[in-house]
């Protein structure tokens, strides 16, 4: 198993373009876009974060295994934020339940 | 006289091995793929670490907006950007580090990298403390030891700031981790201990330090961008 070699030029490109994003992130957050700020600035995040694990990190180059463990650990990431807002985002959906005395009364006042 | 016969054929497998081989892998390119999916485990669960931090900054951030928006906009977003410059140039060096030892380039080229490594990342830690806390310690923006911010949503932005020097302070105390272990590498570089075969140690320390940079990849625009500066005008 020989390892594969990045050459220096894609280090250089890659090295570039986080350059470019990180001024373009900067940039965006000056513009008035309402809520669309927040998505462009983590869009730009995960991009860059895609180009340094890829290249700098060799995970394109990484066996299926490596690239299954990074995987794994992105998706418990994703897991643990997922239903931690499934919690915080939606309490306000429902109405407040009522004590369970006014619930009992609502029961047994129903015919 | 068996006993006598296996030592010394030990020793000649030894002699004809690649240095740095360890036994109980078939070949140099099998360690290379254990070491590194050995050090993505370890990433895995800094993942986890740092993910609990986002998540509950996520949420208070929610809980409360206004506050964490005006605690953003007091951040010095000059020199966040700078800084996110700097740490990405420390990435470049590391890749390049590996990239020397890879095609065989005499030891000083790797050490040469690597001290640019630790000069920038040195040079992250710098612009961090010296003038971004010590800005904050100035303007009385420390929770705890030097609070005077008595603006708007001042409970809020205190939460904010808790936030912030917790998230900064993880990731500038990875950082003082990673020169520690940046400055052994250079002693081994310099003892001639890497060569094309044998590079693992320079390969699972850039995997760290590029974890490193991907935390403030994130920490950057959420810490310092998304507070609505478009609302501050010029800066």
């Amino acid at each position: 198993m020989s390892e594969h070699i990045v050459p220096v030029r894609i280090y250089i490109a890659v090295f570039l373009a986080l350059l470019i994003l990180t001024g373009l992130t900067t940039w965006v957050a000056f513009i008035d876009l309402g809520s669309m700020n927040t998505v462009a600035a983590l869009a730009i995040a995960v991009t860059k974060m895609l180009l340094v694990i890829l290249f700098f990190m060799h995970v394109k180059y990484s066996p299926g295994l490596t690239r299954l463990v990074v995987l794994a650990g992105f998706f418990w990431l994703a897991i643990l934020v997922a239903l931690t807002l499934a919690d915080e985002l939606t309490r306000g959906w429902t109405p407040k339940p009522e004590s369970w005395s006014v619930l009992l009364l609502t029961v047994r006042g129903l015919p | 006289m068996p006993n006598r016969e296996g030592t010394v054929s030990e020793m000649a497998a030894h002699s004809a091995h690649p240095p740095g081989f360890a036994h109980q892998f078939e070949d140099m390119g099998q360690q290379r793929e254990a070491g590194s999916l050995g050090m993505w485990l370890f990433l895995v669960t800094e993942i986890m670490f740092f993910g609990g931090m986002f998540a509950s900054y996520i949420i208070y951030r929610a809980l409360h907006l206004p506050a964490f928006e005006t605690g953003s906009r007091l951040l010095n977003v000059r020199l966040g950007a700078a800084n996110t410059g700097v740490l990405i140039a420390s990435s470049l060096t590391m890749a390049l580090a590996i990239h020397a030892a890879q095609v065989g380039k005499r030891k000083g080229t790797i050490i040469f990298y690597l001290l640019l490594t630790m000069i920038l990342g040195a040079a992250f830690l710098g612009l961090k403390f010296t003038f971004e806390w010590h800005q904050d310690w100035i303007e009385g923006l420390v929770p705890g030891l030097n609070w005077a911010y008595s603006g708007p949503h001042a409970p809020g932005v205190e939460l904010f700031f808790c936030f912030y020097f917790f998230m900064t302070g993880l990731h500038a105390l990875h950082m003082i981790v990673g020169i520690g272990i940046l400055t052994v590498l250079i002693a081994m570089a310099g003892r001639g201990r890497f060569n094309d075969q044998y590079y693992a140690p320079l390969e699972i320390t850039g995997l760290y330090w590029h974890f490193v940079d991907i935390v403030w990849i994130f920490l950057f625009p959420l810490l310092y961008l998304i507070g609505g500066r478009y609302a501050m005008g010029g800066h």
